[in-house]
């Protein structure tokens, strides 16, 4: 091989494993943040906050996602069965979307990585977004019927 | 041959100073966090050590589940370190990457798997080499639709929901890149 070429992929390799150690110590907090999350909010604590108010809800349900975090089959989860306990489509449509969206145990490690301006704009958006989704899918579903 | 000369010499200086000053920084904020948290579980170690035993081994099956992901985001970073050019990225997901880009960037969101978090190294090196935020949110937003978890999807919500969610979402991750974009300038 070239010693320009082997020069080249060894350059690379060491600065994508220093990039990377620079992420490690936040990427450790998170994992350990996450594993205090799971433990100390259970879907049931989840569920036991709805109301019967649709907007009040949907807000609820996007502000819960928000803060929530895992795998989005989690939230589908959850998402049945606020459904069967008579929640609304809205609020159940902004949860799991703002689930996977907005990510405030991330938040350190993304504005840390991607600027602090960057991490909050990006959340903030994507919070008022899952809202409008939300009312648009519920609503488009009963336009189609 | 130095096209650039010793203008672009110096600005490759101050490039690759300014690099190293937001890594150190990225690396001492992650340290204080890491702190933090040990802190934390410190002292609810005292109150119940039942849970944060329990937490721990949550923790450490999140470590093992994202392991295969994590390999994956360095081998690409390596991959996109030797092969991405700031040219080609800029040309691809720059700003005059025009529908191409958005495409690029919907179509990455949608297929990448694991956790977010772990895509944040790679996107903050596309972003050094030139990579529009606005394409880099659009990606981070299409992540909400998950190819893989569609049948279950379906299976609580039904097809008419996922399919009219899938769509919007998509369309939101666009307007949220672009809104973005304006919100930065």
């Amino acid at each position: 091989m070239d010693e320009k070429i082997k020069n080249r992929i060894v350059t690379s390799f060491f600065k994508t494993v220093r990039s990377f150690g620079t992420m490690l110590p936040m990427l450790f907090g998170i994992i350990l943040l996450l594993g205090l999350f799971k433990v100390y909010v259970t879907p049931e604590m989840v569920s036991s906050v709805f109301t019967d108010r649709p907007l009040h809800d949907t807000l609820l349900g996007a502000l819960i996602g928000s803060i929530s975090t895992g795998n989005p089959i989690t939230s589908y989860i959850i998402g049945g069965g606020l459904l069967d306990d008579g929640v609304s489509l809205f609020a159940v449509t902004a949860f799991i979307l703002t689930w996977v969206t907005v990510g405030m145990v991330q938040l350190p490690a993304e504005a840390a990585m991607l600027g602090k301006r960057f991490a909050l704009t990006r959340n903030g958006l994507s919070f008022i977004l899952a809202i409008v989704v939300a009312v648009a899918t519920v609503l488009t579903l009963r336009v189609i019927g | 041959m130095n096209s650039g000369g010793e203008g672009a010499g110096e600005d490759d200086k101050k490039g690759k100073n300014g690099i190293k000053n937001k890594n150190g920084s990225t690396f001492r904020y992650g340290v204080y966090f890491l702190l933090f948290i040990v802190m934390m579980y410190t002292v609810l170690f005292f109150l119940d050590i039942s849970k944060i035993y329990r937490a721990l081994r949550v923790s450490f099956d999140i470590f093992v589940q994202i392991l295969p992901v994590l390999v994956m985001v360095i081998l690409l970073m390596w991959v996109s370190g030797y092969f991405l050019k700031p040219k080609a990225v800029s040309k691809y997901l720059g700003k005059e990457s025009g529908i191409r880009g958005w495409a690029l960037a919907v179509s990455f969101g949608i297929v990448s798997h694991g956790s977010v978090y772990v895509w944040y190294p790679l996107l903050k090196e596309m972003r050094g080499h030139g990579m529009r935020d606005g394409l880099i949110a659009s990606f981070l937003y299409n992540r909400a639709v998950k190819i893989p978890l569609i049948p279950v999807m379906i299976y609580y919500f039904g097809i008419a929901f996922v399919s009219v969610l899938t769509a919007y979402t998509i369309i939101a991750s666009v307007i949220e890149g672009k809104l973005l974009e304006m919100l930065e300038h």
